[in-house]
Order: structure tokens, then sequence, then C-alpha cells
């Protein structure tokens, strides 16, 4: 049982060292959206990577730094507003992945793997490239780390003292496409964003700095790993979801026990007026 | 003649889309001085602040800086989303030295917030952490836009003070966007009138009697921030252009 289930757990717990961070920026910089759109049509990448006979992974990921580049192009006009284009770009990138598949006529392909992931199939070559890939995006993050809090506190600010504000953003969505496409085979694009800001936001109560925050989301995530792995192997149930499921619990743990604790200072004396 | 100014603007002109927000702005900044920008809104102060700080692209004109011109900038609005969870020490530490800290801390008087979540700061101690930011790494050119907004009058008396402080201090040059006429004039060296346009410009004294100046502002404002007033020589459409064609007055 250890032999099958060691490459899923260690898997899910490299991708959990990169969803953390990533997925502290995304709540910060209220992206969640943004996420969403980049995991759907990951979809087209993937699709159009299978007719083009290139490897899944760095189709996804060209494929949704493709998205990115266009979402950039199209807020050049000032007319419809950004969340209206996020939508637009996630159902036509979805739609039209779904019609390029039908023209693939493999019959190896598993749509609802794609979506939804397939965890406990996860062998060891894959854990290694996703070793690989969360140390790239690893590298990458804690070169721009710093720039990029800066450019979420205030980006008018963070170009005024001469940061090039358009290489920190393009790396970050660099990052996040390479994550998307390392998350397909545990969790499924459908789900990925799930696993970005579920466990952020678990993290956020018990944080002291960012730093903390993006660690302790990355252990939200790797526990919500191990417990959806559990689960699956106990009673059957799909590993994707349940890995979700695992972390929204622990969300909710985290809101109850953020409630019971204000509450708790809260009737303490010197600190009534907070 | 001047010693070479720290920034040039000349013939300056900017617009969005099709709409021209600033028509042939020219301005000198030199070493040391107090510059305001008044004017309504819409007048195009934020994007000559923009223009100045390289967040907007010249379009029309030139912008000249002194080699290695190194600003600092204080943001009009500053949102923090309550879910980051960040300090003010490790604000002021983000790719900076963290040894100036509280140094800095103490010379604007904030070092109460040192450990203060930056999303629960009011709206005066944003503004002085922002300030404290902007002047942390000795800026030549200290650029602010409304930095009193949210702020309460005697926090606007002493964040201005502390602005012409630190500008005797350091010698460095400040330009600010305001509303606040009193206060600002009191501790500016040159006041800019902008309408699209430069209407007039100067002194506070001999800006706050020109007739471009009271016609913005309404002679009521002008009277009670100068002794004597003349006649208009010119009107605005609400679009800013000037209706009569007449050209604006010079005063230096």
């Amino acid at each position: 049982m250890i032999e099958f289930l060691l490459p899923a757990f260690l898997g899910g717990w490299i991708l959990c060292t990169v969803t953390g961070p990533l997925g502290c920026f995304i709540v910060w910089r209220r992206m969640a959206y943004f996420g969403d759109t980049l995991a759907h049509s990951a979809l087209l990448g993937l699709t159009l990577g299978l007719l083009l006979d290139v490897r899944p992974s760095f189709a996804i990921t060209f494929g949704c730094v493709g998205i990115a580049l266009l979402l950039v192009l199209l807020q050049q006009q000032k007319q419809i507003a950004t969340d209206t284009l996020l939508g637009i770009l996630a159902h036509s990138g979805l739609s039209i992945g779904l019609i390029t598949l039908s023209f693939y006529r493999d019959g190896n392909f598993d749509l609802m793997t794609f979506l939804f992931g397939d965890l406990l199939t996860l062998g060891w070559n894959e854990a290694l490239w996703m070793l690989g890939g969360a140390l790239v995006v690893l590298m990458l993050l804690a070169w721009i780390w710093s720039d990029l809090l800066l450019v979420t506190l205030h980006e008018d600010l963070a170009a005024a003292e001469g940061m090039q504000v358009g290489r920190v953003r393009l790396i970050f969505m660099l990052m996040l496409s390479l994550v998307i496409a390392l998350s397909m085979k545990v969790v499924g694009v459908l789900l990925i964003t799930s696993l970005l800001i579920i466990p952020a936001a678990s993290a956020r109560p018990f944080a002291r700095g960012p730093i903390h925050m993006a660690l302790l989301a990355s252990l939200m995530g790797g526990l919500s790993i191990t417990a959806g792995l559990a689960a699956s192997w106990l009673w059957d149930t799909p590993a994707g979801p349940s890995v979700v499921t695992a972390a929204f619990i622990l969300f909710v743990t985290s809101l109850i026990w953020q409630l019971i604790h204000t509450r708790f200072l809260a009737r303490e004396p010197g600190v009534a007026d907070a | 003649m001047n010693p070479s100014p720290i920034l040039r603007v000349q013939d300056l002109s900017a617009r969005y889309g099709d709409k021209w927000v600033l028509n042939r702005i020219s301005l000198d900044i030199e070493a040391g001085e107090i510059v305001t920008l008044l004017g309504p809104n819409g007048a195009g102060k934020s994007t000559l602040i923009k223009i100045l700080l390289g967040l907007h692209p010249v379009q029309q004109g030139l912008l000249i800086k002194q080699p290695g011109l190194t600003i600092g900038y204080v943001p009009q609005r500053f949102h923090v989303d309550p879910t980051l969870p960040m300090t003010v020490t490790d604000f002021l530490g983000l790719n900076r030295s963290r040894g100036k800290i509280p140094a800095l801390l103490k010379q604007l008087g904030i070092e109460k917030l040192a450990q203060q979540p930056l999303s629960r700061l009011s709206g005066g101690e944003t503004q002085r952490v922002l300030l404290a930011r902007a002047v942390g790494h000795e800026p030549r050119l200290l650029v602010l836009d409304e930095p009193a907004q949210g702020v309460d009058i005697t926090g606007q008396a002493e964040l201005y003070g502390q602005i012409k402080q630190f500008r005797d201090a350091f010698g460095c040059a400040v330009v600010l966007v305001s509303h606040d006429l009193h206060l600002v004039m009191s501790a500016t060296d040159k006041v800019l009138c902008l309408n699209g346009h430069i209407c007039c410009a100067g002194h506070p004294e001999k800006v706050s009697a020109d007739p471009a100046f009271v016609n913005m502002f309404g002679a009521q404002v002008s009277r009670t921030l100068s002794v004597y007033h003349h006649h208009h020589d010119h009107h605005h459409h609400s679009d800013g252009s000037i209706a009569d064609g007449a050209e604006c007055n010079k005063h230096d």
C-alpha cells in the first residue's frame, strides 16, 4: 500500500510547496477569478498539445501563458472590464478546447482525469516532473518575492521606485501557468484554484507575516492532500474532490478557531475597545 | 542664471484616448523648492504627476530629468487587502535596508506603529507610513498626490510641516497636489494652477491674487488667502478651455 500511495503523497506535498505561496498572492491580489480562467483555458492548451504531440505539461503551460498574454492585450481597450474579459476567456477557452478534443480520436484520453485529477495513479516519473517544476517555480518566487509583494501593495508605488512592474507580473503569470500544469494530475484543472485559495484563506488567521502565511498555506495544503488521499484509499472516494473537501474542512475549522479566539480576546480587559 | 533644474517639463501635452488632459505644459523644478499643484477635478494634476514619475508615457513634448534623479512617491490611495499580514516595519523594509527604519519612524513620530498591520492603519497613519517609505531612501525629489486626503485638520498641518521639515533637512525638491489651499500656501515656494494648461504660476501670494486663480476658486477663497485681487482676463468653459481666447497672465 505504501509503495502505491507514496508517489501520490510526495507529489501532492511537492505541489503544495508552490500552491501555498502562489495561493497567498492570488488571495492578496484578489485574483481568484484569474486563476480560474487560466485553469479552464488549460484544456485548450492540452488538446492542442495532443494534436501536435507535445508533452501535456508543456502544452498546458504554453496554453495558460498564451491566454494570460491575450488577457493583457485585451485589457488595452478600456471599455470592457477585466472580470467580463476573464469570463469570456475562461468559457471560450473551455469550449474551444472541448471542440478541439472532439477531433482527437485517440481513446486514451480521459476528460474526467483532466478535469478532476487522478491522484492515486500518480507515478514516480510524474512526481519527479513535479519536483523539477516546483523547484523552478520556487526559484523564480525567491527571486521576485519582495518585488511581487511591493507590486501587490501598490503597482504605481513600485513603478515609481524604479521597478519593472510588467516583468514582475509576467513572471507571476508564468509561475501560475506552470503550477496549473503541474496540478493537473493532482486535483485537475477545474479544482486547482481551490487548492490555491482555500489553504491560503485558512492560513490567514494564524499568519504573522507574508512568508509565515505562505508556509502555513503550504502546510494546510499538504494536510489536505494527506487527508484526501486517506479518504480516497479508505472509502474509495474520488481523490481530487476529497482533497478539496479536506481543505474546506480545514478552512471552516480555522474560521471557528478565529471566532473563538477573538471572542476570548475581547473579554480580556484592555482590549475590550478593539 | 538659475542652476539647472533637477526636472524640466517642456511643451508637454498628454491625452487619454482622444481627450487632451494636458496642453503644452512647461515648468522647471529647482533643487529644494516646494511646488504645489492646484486645480479642479479633471484638471490633469494626477496625469502630470504620473508623467513626472514615469508612470504615464510622454506623448508630446519633453521631460528632462537630472541624470540619476531619485524620486520618492506618496500615492493618493493606498488600500491594503486585510488578508495580507504585513507590519509597518515589514513594509518599510521591502527592498530596503532595515537598519534605518527605527530612526525613520522616530523622525515622523510614528514609532508606535512599527509592529502595526498595514491594513489596520487610519488615514493619517497610512499617509505618514507612506511618507516614511518615500523619504526612506533620501530622494532628490519627493512627489505627493493629495497627501492629506483622509487626514484630520491638525494632522494635515502636521503632515505639511513634516514635508517642509524634510525638505529643510535634506534639500530635496517637493511636488505636491493639494486642495487644502490655506495649509499649503504657507508651506510652498511656488504654486501652479492647472486646468488643462497652466493658468497661473508663481509665488503663492502673487498667485492667489491672480484673476485666473480667483476665477478657478472663487472670490471668497481668494480673498481669504490674499489682500487684493484684480479683474479676470479670461473665463473657462466647463472642459477647461479658455473661453474668450485671452492669454494667461505671467507672474515672474
